[in-house]
């Protein structure tokens, strides 16, 4: 069954039920359940092996679950490689080490999905990507490899290149984390940027401030289930759970 | 005196460097100008036959005069000129895939690999009206080992990416068809596939059927040398990182976009020494066809040693048959040399 396209506004953008999931033995997702909301800004802590890249990385498939459902926009993630690129082309995601394409200019970069997922006319595709890469503000590095690039440029162009593709979500994965202290605001700027105008995000992170100031929720996850979630003014500041207060008694 | 101090820095600095110099230029002594001797100052260049050849020296008009032996086999000379346009329909062709700022490389190259070789068999074999039929038989000698190291090539690479992403592959038979061919045709000589081929093929021929013997020998080096590249390429493959897979995934790029845009292309660059040396070994190995009776430059130069008008320069034939091979496979690789600085560079368009 194909999954449709046209779900209503009301409908929740990303819905996990149930999700297990095991990396051989290791039991990784204990029983999931997160709903996100069109508009939503999600942020996911906690400690290290709690398993929150991992979810986000199931949420676009890069990752598979063994039991329970994943609905992203009305598609049901299942093995059919189909419903997975399906959902790709509107899930944009941005990595800890950026994984920019070193053999493309930043230009080229950018367009490559659109040209050849998309079918969109080069000409198309240079000029959305260009507009883009106004938006992140580096329009003079397009020409430019991204070996050329500091980490936080390098960053703004995968950020860039994620949104040519006019995702409906955005997943960040520890974006600022492989950057330099002096970079993280130029990146955050942008993310804060992209928060305003209503992108659905789910952000995995340590950056405290950016959560409260952009997240409507805060997830915490520790030892593969979710603990507690709660808007930041409460969870930061009454947070309900021991191994929450550990948290972030340990990071704040 | 920078000349002095650069000699005692490098060759004269302690007293086992100064006896290994001293014994090297000894040994330079008593083999260089002697074969300077023999195969320049005396040697006879021009000539007709045997009696031309008086002095001492090296008799290049051995070579001289069954030049055109050599280079084009037992092909009829009336017929040569359609190996000559052959060639050079190949380099205009080639020509601007060299050339940096051409944009169209990849048509070009898609023609060149899919309609040369069937304009060149055409070419070379005939059977059109004006093209008179030359079995693949009385080809030999320099253009033989072109058509096969060319071909060969030509086939290994794009077959040897498919079985080293064959090989890497989640499908457990895919893979393990791919593991069985790559590890079968490399643990046997080539020598001995060429044999097979050339033996055996016939055997599962429906009656009668004969498949040209040339063909044979280039079906045997295509399936030899697609499983050496394919474990060259796999190693390029393992050294991309994963990251670069999971952006390409999570663009929505399909497998083949992805391992077309983003991984080969990375890979291969990675792993050109690799394969140019798969070439240049493919290269000289064209000559094992001589097992099976076609003649390819080396066969064609051993096989003048038995004419009884020039018996003895055998030494003026191998020496001819190594400088040529030496200049194709030197060309290579300077070649590759060169595409890799031109990669490695800060790139610029």
């Amino acid at each position: 069954m194909t999954a449709t396209r046209h779900t209503p506004e009301a409908t929740p953008m990303i819905e996990l039920t149930g999700v297990h999931k095991w990396f051989d033995d290791f039991h990784v997702l204990k029983g999931i359940d997160l709903t996100v909301q069109r508009g939503e800004r999600i942020v996911i802590c906690g400690p290290s092996g709690s398993g929150k890249s991992t979810l986000i990385r199931c949420i676009n498939g890069l990752e598979d679950h063994q039991e329970g459902r994943i609905i992203v926009d009305g598609v049901e993630l299942s093995q059919d490689i189909k419903h997975i690129e399906q959902v790709r082309s509107e899930v944009g995601m941005v990595f800890q080490q950026f994984n920019l394409f070193p053999h493309l200019t930043v230009l080229e970069n950018c367009c490559l999905a659109p040209i050849w997922v998309r079918r969109q006319p080069r000409a198309e595709a240079e000029r959305t990507a260009r507009q883009y890469l106004e938006r992140v503000r580096i329009p003079e590095q397009a020409d430019k490899y991204p070996g050329q690039l500091s980490g936080g440029q390098q960053q703004r162009v995968a950020i860039a290149r994620s949104l040519c593709m006019n995702p409906r979500v955005m997943l960040f994965d520890e974006p600022t984390s492989a950057l330099d202290p002096e970079m993280i605001k130029e990146v955050l700027d942008v993310m804060v940027e992209l928060a305003e105008e209503g992108m659905t995000m789910l952000c995995v992170t340590h950056e405290m401030g950016f959560a409260r100031t952009v997240a409507d929720r805060v997830v915490f996850m520790d030892g593969g289930e979710i603990v507690e979630q709660a808007p930041p003014a409460r969870f930061f500041e009454h947070p309900e759970h021991e191994r929450t207060r550990l948290f972030l008694s340990q990071i704040l | 005196m920078p000349a002095f101090h650069w000699l005692h820095r490098n060759l004269f600095a302690s007293p086992l460097s100064t006896a290994l110099t001293l014994g090297s230029l000894y040994l330079l002594w008593l083999a260089v100008p002697p074969l300077i001797q023999w195969a320049f100052i005396d040697a006879d260049w021009v000539g007709t036959s045997r009696k031309d050849c008086t002095s001492g020296g090296a008799c290049w008009v051995f070579i001289g005069t069954r030049l055109n032996q050599f280079l084009y086999g037992f092909y009829p000379e009336t017929e040569q000129w359609r190996v000559n346009l052959g060639v050079g329909v190949l380099a205009l062709m080639m020509a601007p895939l060299f050339v940096r700022r051409f944009r169209h490389k990849w048509p070009l190259g898609l023609a060149l690999v899919i309609g040369y070789p069937v304009l060149a068999y055409v070419l070379f074999h005939g059977g059109l009206p004006g093209l008179p039929v030359v079995e693949t038989s009385q080809w030999g000698g320099l253009m033989l080992t072109l058509v096969l190291a060319v071909v060969g090539m030509v086939l290994a690479l794009p077959f040897g990416i498919l079985l080293a992403l064959g090989r890497r592959s989640r499908m457990p038979v895919v893979r393990a068809a791919c593991v069985a061919y790559i590890e079968l045709w490399r643990g046997v000589p080539l020598i001995t596939v060429l044999f097979m081929a050339s033996v055996m093929l016939p055997l599962f021929l429906p009656e009668g059927a004969t498949l040209d013997k040339l063909l044979r020998a280039m079906f045997g080096i295509v399936m030899f040398q697609s499983a050496y590249m394919a474990e060259v390429v796999r190693g390029g493959l393992q050294a991309i990182p994963k990251g670069q897979y999971e952006a390409a995934e999570a663009l929505g790029l399909g497998f083949w976009q992805a391992t077309g845009l983003v991984i080969l292309p990375q890979a291969l660059r990675l792993v050109i020494p690799g394969i140019v040396n798969t070439f240049i070994a493919l290269f000289k190995d064209t000559t094992l066809v001589l097992i099976i009776g076609l003649f390819d430059l080396l066969g064609i130069v051993q096989q003048a040693f038995a004419d009884p008008h020039w018996l003895g320069y055998s030494v003026e034939g191998y020496l001819f048959a190594a400088l040529v091979y030496w200049m194709f496979c030197f060309g290579m690789s300077r070649y590759s040399q060169s595409l890799e600085r031109e990669l490695a560079r800060e790139p610029q368009r």
